[in-house]
């Protein structure tokens, strides 16, 4: 743990970083590398009562439970309609170990920070929750994602 | 951590030990038993915290564990007998013990306060024996001499030895400081006269100097060493031959029978030299070991009253000295555990190591899955078709009982028996009594009742709760005990055993019993039950357990502190037990306390709701049964009742109550699980159908997510999918809740 902050904190340092980037839908999105531990394809998780409908449930991981969390419908969109061809990306975020549900993995880039443009002001509230700043790649816009909000919050969802 | 901070550690944590051996003995004795073992027992316990507080100059405890085994030596050897204000005098001694170990842990200052007291007592009861000044400071520093041997006082020495009267040779070596400068080392010697005979050795240590006047380069100890057995004044000389003139040494033959003279050294010589030079001529006896020893042991237990010193031994140190008579063995293992000093090693008693807690836990969250994976992979097996004959699926069964031996044997390793919970009731009903002005007897059974480390750690605060309760509340005063024609003494109970699989854990009082009147009108008064509510005995008793029952009026130094019955409760459920009470008018009052033996593994009913799996606790389950129309009724809005032998019990439909499904689902296509929730409330708990029975490993949601209403964990199933562990209570208080809001 400590040695992926370290590391994370290197990378920031010299400018340099690595994400995966990965789609839901028509959009894509990309997470830093160093938070992410797998990518595994999906298996049917087992649902979860009293949480919120962007939590899928939880499946197993080598003896671990895991939640899964449907990334498109955390974000807003239509919640993804599981199948084999959806990927999990399995994320360290603090001390949980969460799984993603997104629809496919589409690359690792390799970027500087002074690529990352600042979000702008846009009146969705899952964008200011959740995007981090934009990076434009080849003509695509690829949005990155702060992890750090994407389970439910406690005393928010328990109610 | 520097390595004396981490030896340190070591002693309290040996201290911790002692301290247990110590109540545990004193108790036993209290209780009438006069094995001298026990006595022996418990003054081996303080000499070994003495010497450890030594080591390190902790002198508030070294000052009080010297008087303490004074005291305690005056009974080990019969002067004083251990009548029952002694011991009662001990055991606070023993507290007081414990305090200032702890308090030396965490480095405090300052006296303790009932020390001086008890030292006064303590000496009254030796009888003024203790030498406050010489004696005492003789053990403390005496840890601090450059030897590295703890020998003990010479009444420790096994007179077993004295009735022979053996050939030999008595020495006397007080070494000067020159002999440790020179790096010589007395244990070296002596230990090297051990090999030419049978030694009996006498520590003298009357000249070590209060610490602070104490020369650390200064030599103040002499040894008187008794050589018997085939031995000369010269072989003996020989030893010192190194020493000689850094060393008063004198030799003189033993209880003045005549030495074997000067022959047998000759012999002695010309024998080794025909030993060096490969002569196969038989050799005497003790030549023939020594030298053979190396390929001829094991020799029978060491007859070395030297304790075992740091230094490395050679192989041959334990050098048998045929001709004597070896000390019987009990004797020479007496020897090896009075000996010991600081931090050596204890008397053995079952060879035990010390494991950092995170291995064990990982290790039985390996087996955990391990068990899992075997699970799926029989079920694999199964699925394609191998007939139950073949030799894989055989092979599959096998493996299951391993995998299952291998998960009892790990889950065995954090098993302990509850008596280190159990030890520390006797102080507090000790204290306890004192503030009431109440006597009690605490009486405890099942000490050797094993379960799980954690759930002891989290059994000590709501047992301590109990029974302070029980003293305070569940006992009456001696005058009313007296009038109602009990003896003056109460008696709390404390008892543990396995049943069914748990373990059960009682504490009981011969009391007045609870006042039901009282309780009915303080939860009346509380608003916790209504006026009209007409209620059993036992939903009465039961009302303790209730969240704000705790009196005001009731509130003491003791039981007080603001944490009420309720709290007890919510501790043994997060545990995954349960508490009732059970009270007799007059009689007393029981708590039981049913908990599960560890908190890894779960006995499940495995059911599936609304294509879900789901798992209940097998505990809370008393029967399942099929629902009959007849036996279910409507009861306002979409709360069902069924009717089970002529009662009434909400029928719960856990689809519904979990959130899987909207419409209810008609009572007689599913299975009820027939359940008894805290505090003795039943229910019905309807599943679509019930696929059977299985031990489960219970598996954390928190850890990764965080706790979900009417889920108590998540478990593994065969198939590799998770399945949630209902949390029986959480949906049984949420369907109530829904039914009130319904009607």
């Amino acid at each position: 743990m400590n040695q992926v902050i370290s590391q994370n904190g290197q990378t920031q340092a010299g400018g340099m970083r690595e994400l995966i980037s990965f789609r839901i839908g028509a959009q894509e999105f990309c997470v830093d590398i160093m938070a992410i531990r797998e990518i595994r394809g999906w298996t049917a998780a087992t649902a979860l009562p009293q949480s919120p409908s962007f939590v899928r449930g939880v499946i197993n991981l080598r003896g671990a439970v895991l939640p899964i969390v449907d990334l498109a419908s955390r974000l807003g969109f239509e919640s993804t309609e599981a199948n084999d061809r959806n990927v999990i990306i399995v994320a360290q975020i603090g001390e949980q170990v969460v799984g993603l549900l997104v629809d496919a993995v589409s690359d690792i880039l390799t970027i500087t920070d002074d690529m990352i443009q600042p979000t702008p002001d846009v009146a969705s509230e899952t964008a200011k929750t959740f995007v981090r700043g934009l990076i434009p790649m080849e003509g695509r816009m690829i949005s990155l994602i702060g992890l750090e909000r994407v389970l439910p919050e406690l005393e928010l969802e328990a109610a | 951590m520097d390595p004396l901070a981490a030896i340190l550690e070591t002693f309290f944590q040996e201290c911790e030990e002692q301290l247990a051996e110590l109540e545990s003995g004193l108790l036993a004795m209290e209780g009438g038993d006069t094995d001298p073992e026990i006595v022996n027992a418990v003054f081996r316990a303080v000499h070994s915290i003495k010497g450890g507080a030594g080591a390190f100059s902790l002198e508030a405890l070294i000052r009080f564990a010297h008087v303490f085994e004074t005291a305690l030596d005056e009974v080990r050897s019969g002067r004083m007998s251990p009548t029952s204000d002694v011991l009662k005098t001990m055991l606070r001694a023993a507290d007081v013990l414990a305090d200032l170990v702890r308090a030396a842990q965490a480095k405090e200052e300052g006296e303790h306060p009932n020390a001086a007291a008890l030292v006064e007592e303590l000496k009254a009861l030796s009888g003024g024996a203790v030498d406050t000044s010489g004696s005492e400071e003789d053990w403390g520093d005496f840890e601090f001499t450059p030897s590295v041997v703890a020998f003990d006082a010479p009444a420790d020495a096994a007179p077993v030895e004295e009735v022979e009267i053996q050939p030999g040779v008595k020495v006397t070596f007080k070494p000067r400081g020159d002999l440790y400068a020179k790096a010589n080392e007395a244990a070296i010697l002596l230990r090297e006269l051990g090999r030419i005979g049978t030694i009996e050795v006498e520590l003298d240590a009357h000249e070590v100097p209060p610490l602070q006047d104490l020369d650390p380069e200064a030599a103040y100890l002499s040894w008187t060493i008794n050589v018997t057995g085939d031995v000369t004044e010269d072989s003996v000389r020989e030893v010192f031959e190194w020493v000689d003139g850094d060393c008063e040494l004198k030799v003189e033959p033993l209880g003045g029978a005549p030495a074997p003279g000067a022959d047998a050294g000759f012999d002695l010589s010309a024998l080794l030299a025909r030993v060096q030079d490969d002569t196969p001529a038989a050799p005497p006896a003790a030549i023939e070991l020594e030298l053979e020893a190396p390929l001829a042991l094991e020799p029978a237990p060491a007859p070395e009253p030297v304790a075992p010193a740091p230094v490395a031994p050679a192989p041959v140190v334990a050098a048998a000295p045929p001709p004597a008579p070896a000390l019987p063995p009990a004797a020479a293992n007496e020897h090896a555990a009075d000996g010991q000093g600081a931090g050596s090693r204890k008397a053995e008693a079952g060879a035990t190591i010390r494991v950092d807690l995170d291995r064990v836990d990982r290790l039985i969250d390996l087996v955990g899955e391990l068990v899992i994976n075997q699970a799926v992979l029989a079920q694999r097996v199964m699925e394609a078709g191998l007939a139950r004959a073949s030799a894989v699926a055989m092979g599959l069964d096998e493996l299951e009982q391993l995998t299952r031996e291998i998960q009892d044997s790990v889950m065995a390793i954090r098993a302990q028996p509850v008596k280190s919970v159990f030890q520390r009731m006797p102080r507090l009903v000790r204290e306890v009594a004192a503030m009431t002005g109440k006597p009690v007897r605490l009486v405890t059974e099942g000490e050797g009742t094993e379960v799980d480390k954690t759930v002891i750690e989290r059994l000590a605060d709501p047992l301590t709760h109990m029974i302070r309760n029980a003293i305070d509340h569940g006992l009456e005063s001696p005058e009313k005990r007296a009038a109602a024609g009990k003896p003056a003494e109460g008696v709390v109970k404390l008892s543990a055993a396995h049943r069914s699989g748990r373990i059960v854990i009682e504490v009981s009082d011969d009391g007045g019993g609870i006042n039901r009147e009282r309780v009915k009108s303080i939860a009346i008064e509380k608003n916790l039950i209504s006026a009209e509510a007409t209620l059993s005995d036992e939903e009465i008793d039961n009302l303790i357990f209730m969240p704000g029952f705790s009196t005001a009026s009731e509130v003491s130094d003791i039981s007080g502190r603001g944490v009420g019955m309720d709290v007890v409760r919510r501790s043994i459920q997060a545990l995954g037990g349960r508490i009732t009470i059970t009270s007799r008018p007059g009689k007393g009052s029981t708590f039981t306390m049913s908990l599960p033996l560890t908190l890894a593994v779960l006995d499940g009913m495995v059911v599936s709701v609304e294509g879900q799996t789901l798992v209940a606790p097998i505990t809370a389950i008393i029967e399942t049964l099929q629902p009959k129309s007849e036996d279910v009724h409507s009861l306002g809005g979409h709360a069902r009742v069924i009717s089970i032998r002529g009662g009434f019990v909400p029928l719960i439909d856990v689809g519904m109550a979990l959130g899987y499904r909207r419409e209810p689902l008609p009572a007689t296509q599913g299975v009820a699980l027939l359940i008894e929730g805290e505090g003795g409330s039943r229910a019905a708990l309807l599943c679509d159908a019930i696929q059977g029975q299985r031990q489960v490993v219970i598996k954390s949601l928190e850890a990764n997510y965080r706790q979900v209403p009417g889920v108590a964990a998540a478990t593994i199933l065969g198939d590799g999918r998770v399945a949630l562990i209902l949390d029986i209570d959480t949906i049984v208080t949420v369907s109530r809740g829904d039914m009130r809001k319904a009607g």
